[in-house]
């Protein structure tokens, strides 16, 4: 057996200066921090961001680029295959598809962003005031919202595209006339469930007013489902236009959506296949784009999926 | 369970209420009546005509009439087709829908189940990621695109399917496959994450351990829990089947019910629109009830008596 050698040091107090018991090991992080770092290892989500952000740059550059517009009438080269003069080749009036398309990108992007950005702001208020009062109000607010949503969608926005002037604006509000719905159900879950929290109870007994318990703690503590929703809501919104354009119910020439240009293509589709190709590839592209960063949003911003 | 069946009758009878009384008010705001064309007519047979569709009562009196004749499911003719009745339009057209809707219906739940089924069991390895490859795809590619697509590879390259219209099986494969697209995709994603939690849930666990096989395990214990979300899903299914129907009929070409309704909007015929609209909410009011009671029966822990329902 072997012997144990001890002195007297063994025997004297550890000083406390020795480990730092008080010390936290890891940098401290907050929510969105957190989701950050989820978000960035989501590498196919860093894709759709990055897809986005040079569509969106195209969108504007992509018509002086080739020093084409998107309304000029050139009949004599109609129905051009792609060349050097015309990148994306020419629709049925000569028009430079190239150019028609980020022009397009520009309109489907803004009706998309727009119809969302609205979607979100009556949502906000109409949810957090229904799930903040709950009782009578929240009953009647949310009857008045089940009316609405059990109206088909679609077929409210096309009976409102019916009866106004057709137009860019048009289309964002008919398409924002039911669209908040959505918004305005996950707020109003979001903030009955956090309505019951001590931090809401703490804020009130200090005196704060509804609006400021309202919109300075329970709304942005329901940002991550939020922000989750609007992504999701953009290529709805995006798919919606084009789905309208495509009916010829959608923004009128010689404004050119990615809908509109697969709608005009179509008549020709058995000759000049190509003219369907570009807008129907960046369709596609951008809704799978903001369909992955919304995918990639949830997984990052759910505390479940940890 | 009457009682809530009641209460549900009562609400849907309200919304349509709300349906029928602000489509009349939409139409009579919309601009232009319904005989402005590029042939300007007399006034004289302008004022007979305004006559002989009781345009020029009172607006209170024409919307009475108009709630009576709805409640016959009579719309009135319409005011494009000289001598045809909206409800004819209706039943004429409606079965190539119907027919069409339930084949999509059929082939977006019979294959997304399949395909998350598989990803699910297949976690992480190759059959997920191909399965969820095609689930994205579904989503982000547009009915519309998807059609045309289809039409381009199979009708006019091929040559296998027909390009349009609707006579034999054969000409509904086409449409039926791409009004599924998108729902068949929801539903795969839907499946693949219900599957994933119940196989991980403890009575799974408890089935396996007692010895049961691997497949009995999954078809008998582990499918017929993870299934219940795809029926709530059954309602936005039925929805999305019917707006698709517009724009998939109209491409190939289809007579029926949605393609009447986008040609009626274009011809700005109202009592057309009209029509289909309260057909068509009257279709979607009921079958979300009807899915909502079938979501009772299979799920046990939802009783369907006690008001709210689902929630």
């Amino acid at each position: 057996m072997e012997q144990l050698k001890l002195n007297n040091a063994d025997f004297e107090p550890i000083s406390d200066k020795k480990f730092d018991t008080e010390k936290i090991a890891g940098e401290s992080t907050s929510y969105w921090k957190d989701a950050w770092r989820r978000f960035r290892k989501n590498k196919l989500a860093l894709a759709g961001v990055v897809i986005i952000i040079l569509l969106g740059i195209m969108s504007f550059a992509g018509g002086p680029i080739s020093g084409q517009n998107y309304y000029q009438n050139d009949l004599m080269n109609a129905n051009q295959k792609p060349s050097a003069e015309h990148w994306f080749g020419t629709d049925n009036l000569g028009r430079d598809v190239f150019a028609r398309t980020w022009y397009g990108a520009k309109i489907s992007l803004f009706i998309g962003l727009m119809a969302a950005l609205i979607d979100l702001i009556i949502g906000i208020i109409w949810g957090a005031v229904a799930g903040f009062f709950g009782g009578k109000v929240d009953e009647y607010m949310m009857r008045i919202a089940d009316i609405l949503y059990g109206v088909p969608y679609l077929l409210v926005v096309i009976l409102l595209m019916v009866i106004m002037p057709p137009g860019l604006w048009t289309l964002i509000i008919a398409m924002t006339i039911t669209g908040w719905i959505n918004m305005a159900r996950i707020v109003r879950g979001q903030v009955m469930q956090l309505r019951s929290e001590e931090y809401v109870m703490a804020s009130q007994s200090l005196g704060a007013s509804n609006s400021r318990l309202l919109f300075r703690h329970l709304v942005p503590n329901t940002m991550g489902p939020i922000l989750v929703t609007l992504t999701l809501t953009i290529p709805s919104a995006i798919f919606t236009e084009a789905f309208l354009s495509f009916l010829g119910l959608g923004v009128p020439a010689p404004l050119a959506s990615w809908g509109t240009m697969s709608s005009d293509a179509l008549g020709s589709l058995q000759y000049y296949p190509f003219q369907l190709f570009f807008p129907a590839f960046f369709i596609c592209l951008t809704m799978l784009a903001f369909n992955v960063i919304g995918d990639g949003m949830r997984d990052a911003l759910d505390p479940k999926g940890r | 369970m009457a009682k809530y069946l009641l209460k549900r009758l009562g609400y849907i009878l309200v919304s349509l209420f709300f349906i029928v009384t602000i489509t009349f008010f939409l139409m009579k705001a919309a601009p232009g009546g319904p005989f402005a064309s590029e042939r300007k007519l007399p006034p004289a047979i302008e004022q007979q005509m305004n006559e002989a569709y009781g345009l020029n009562d009172p607006i209170i009196k024409q919307y009475g009439d108009y709630l009576v004749n709805v409640v016959k499911f009579d719309f009135g003719p319409s005011f494009k087709y000289t001598g045809q009745e909206v409800s004819d339009i209706i039943k004429r057209s409606f079965p190539y829908s119907l027919i069409l809707g339930l084949e999509a219906i059929f082939l977006a739940l019979a294959v997304g189940v399949l395909l998350g089924v598989v990803a699910a069991l297949k976690h992480n390895k190759f059959g997920d990621y191909i399965a969820m490859v095609i689930a994205v795809l579904g989503i982000s590619v547009p009915s519309f695109i998807m059609a045309t697509i289809l039409q381009y590879i199979f009708a006019i390259k091929l040559q296998a399917l027909p390009v349009a219209r609707f006579e034999s099986f054969a000409h509904t494969i086409l449409p039926a496959v791409a009004l599924a697209t998108t729902p068949l995709a929801f539903i795969a994603r839907l499946m693949r994450s219900s599957m994933l939690e119940v196989l991980n849930a403890d009575y799974i666990k408890t089935a396996k351990s007692k010895g049961m096989s691997e497949r009995v395990v999954t078809y008998k214990h582990a499918l017929r829990n993870a299934i219940l979300p795809v029926v709530s899903y059954l309602g936005p299914l039925v929805v999305g089947i019917l707006t698709g129907s517009f724009i998939i009929e109209k491409i190939f070409g289809i007579p029926g019910l949605g393609n009447e309704f986008v040609v009626s909007v274009t011809n700005r015929d109202y009592t057309v629109i009209m029509g289909t609209t309260v057909f068509f909410s009257v279709l979607l009011l009921f079958s979300i009830l009807v899915v909502d009671l079938i979501y009772g029966l299979v799920d046990p822990r939802i009783k369907v008596t006690d008001g709210g329902g689902k929630e």
